[in-house]
């Protein structure tokens, strides 16, 4: 029983670990050249080499997109309160939503050039872009699905639109809502990668876009593994907000472990 | 006052001397714009005296939801009136509580949190909650030692069965004290034994706090168990076929449900419903 538990704890660095050896054996087995594929310890050795320079530009990214990110939480609950809300809101500016984010973002990070030049501007745009839309979704939906008779009890009482928003329609939206910012922040990072990839002088998009056209491949994995590091911290502290201020959702369980053996 | 019904009212003089408390009168309604609309109600008329147990019965989807909310003034009648403690009900009254099948607790508060909710929305209440909090707090507990949910205050709905949820539906519709008690179903989804205590609850309050309610069941023991007066609903679009009164020479407990004049009503008010059924 005991060591069924620890097994289930120590899944989730059970398997990083396996991955990243059966990666390093193929490697070394079957001597892939490291300007197609370098090992995760070439990668991990151009890190310790490059990190000055890798460091500041992650930092930038970082900043970068947790900016994007933060306005796109803003105007993601904004969005999603008025089209849950309204439902005529709702019908009228879905289809341009959907065409909006049907459009890939990194199309749209050229015409943000034109406008804003090359640099964090169009990094941060991108990144809000590409968060906002789960975001309002999720809370619309929240929103959306108050139980009709809930509602009737209330509105019966003399409650406007407005009372029954704040009293069941925002606390129900608040799961769907956290849940959101999980898939959100992890978009963000895309979002100004690509921008930081197509245009800009710094970041770590940037980085790998020089690294790997001066050949230096493992510098360019290094670089994906720092983001994927920082994608995962964003999202175990967003998962313990989530914890922090949904418990009733779990029913008092804490089921949802964001990436570690609790 | 009570217009032409198909069947004939059974005597009940207050019932008809226009000083019903709730006074329903040739009211219709269409939801819904231009021809692809549902006509739920057509002309129906229904009294309640002041303190009354009405319940109203009939085939499902025949628009005894609807009659509800006209009641409560949800919605407004396309045609017709519906009057209320002598008022013409156009906006929601803030008298009437309202308890439904599915008892929508809100998760993420306690019973006790759930039971405060109106108070917190309706007037003059709502401006005092702070002030007031204790001594509502202080009710909210009575209500609920009353329907047998003493100590469920503090804990979460995820926590209470089916019964005890319907309870504390019961309760929170009943924590404003309001006069008019709107129940659609309230105990449809419960188990017979569940149910039948529901009702002895309900009995109880209904007499020690003498609101006036309007239920809403497919259940004809329930309505005869429970109510004064029983009205037929027709098939949609709804309107009253047959109202009868329900009147025993002994008090109503548990056992009268098994004597010959209960299953009599019964009989009639199935009798009544299959004809009506048979139409379709």
């Amino acid at each position: 029983m005991n060591w069924r538990r620890a097994l289930y704890n120590a899944s989730p660095w059970i398997t990083t670990i396996a991955f990243f050896l059966v990666w390093e054996a193929v490697c070394r087995v079957f001597h892939v050249p490291t300007f197609l594929l370098p090992a995760p310890s070439d990668s991990i050795r151009a890190m310790i080499e490059s990190w000055s320079g890798i460091w500041p530009n992650a930092q930038h990214t970082l900043i970068t997109t947790l900016a994007g990110f933060g306005i796109a939480v803003v105007f993601g609950v904004v969005l999603g309160v008025a089209v849950g809300a309204s439902p005529l809101l709702y019908k009228s500016i879905n289809p341009l939503l959907i065409g909006f984010n049907s459009i890939p973002k990194v199309a749209v990070v050229p015409v943000l050039v034109l406008w804003f030049g090359i640099g964090t501007p169009p990094a941060i745009i991108t990144a809000f872009l590409v968060a906002f839309f789960p975001i309002s979704v999720n809370v619309a939906t929240g929103i959306a699905t108050t139980e009709p008779e809930l509602e009737d009890v209330l509105r019966s009482l003399g409650a406007s639109k407005l009372d029954i928003l704040y009293r069941v329609g925002l606390p129900r939206s608040l799961p769907y809502f956290f849940a959101s910012l999980k898939i959100a922040i992890t978009l963000a990072f895309v979002g100004a990668v690509i921008s930081e990839t197509v245009a800009a002088n710094q970041g770590i998009g940037y980085l790998m876009l020089t690294a790997s056209s001066t050949f230096r491949v493992p510098l360019v994995f290094a670089a994906l593994f720092v983001i994927a590091g920082m994608g995962i911290v964003m999202y175990a502290v967003t998962a313990a907000f989530e914890r922090r201020y949904t418990t009733w959702t779990t029913r008092g369980i804490d089921r949802s472990t964001p990436f570690g053996g609790g | 006052m009570m217009a032409t019904a198909t069947a004939p009212i059974s005597s009940d003089p207050s019932a008809r001397d226009g000083a019903a408390f709730v006074h329903v009168e040739g009211a219709s309604l269409h939801y819904g714009g231009g021809d692809d609309g549902v006509l739920a109600l057509k002309d129906t008329d229904l009294d309640i005296r002041r303190g009354e147990f009405a319940a109203v019965v009939g085939p499902s989807g025949c628009g005894k939801s609807t009659l509800l909310k006209l009641i409560s003034g949800l919605n407004r009648p396309s045609a017709g009136r519906v009057v209320v403690d002598g008022a013409l009900v156009t906006r929601p009254l803030k008298i009437v509580g309202m308890a439904f099948q599915n008892p929508a607790m809100l998760p993420w508060r306690t019973t006790l949190e759930n039971l405060l909710l109106p108070l917190q929305v309706v007037e003059p209440h709502r401006r005092n909650f702070r002030r007031d909090r204790d001594k509502f707090i202080e009710k909210a507990s009575a209500l609920l030692r009353k329907v047998g949910l003493a100590g469920a205050e503090s804990r979460y709905p995820w926590q209470l069965s089916g019964g005890m949820l319907q309870r504390a539906s019961l309760c929170r519709a009943l924590i404003h004290d309001p006069q008019i008690l709107l129940l659609d179903e309230p105990f449809g989804a419960l188990d017979a034994f569940t149910r039948e205590e529901l009702w002895d609850t309900l009995k109880t309050l209904w007499q020690e706090q003498k609101f006036t309610v309007l239920l809403v069941t497919h259940d004809l023991a329930e309505a005869v168990y429970l109510a004064d007066t029983v009205h037929v609903f027709s098939n949609r679009p709804g309107r009253v076929l047959y109202s009868c009164n329900v009147e025993f020479a002994a008090p109503k407990n548990v056992d009268i449900r098994f004597s010959k004049e209960f299953v009599d009503y019964v009989h009639e008010l199935r009798a009544r419903i299959r004809v009506e059924r048979a139409v379709l």
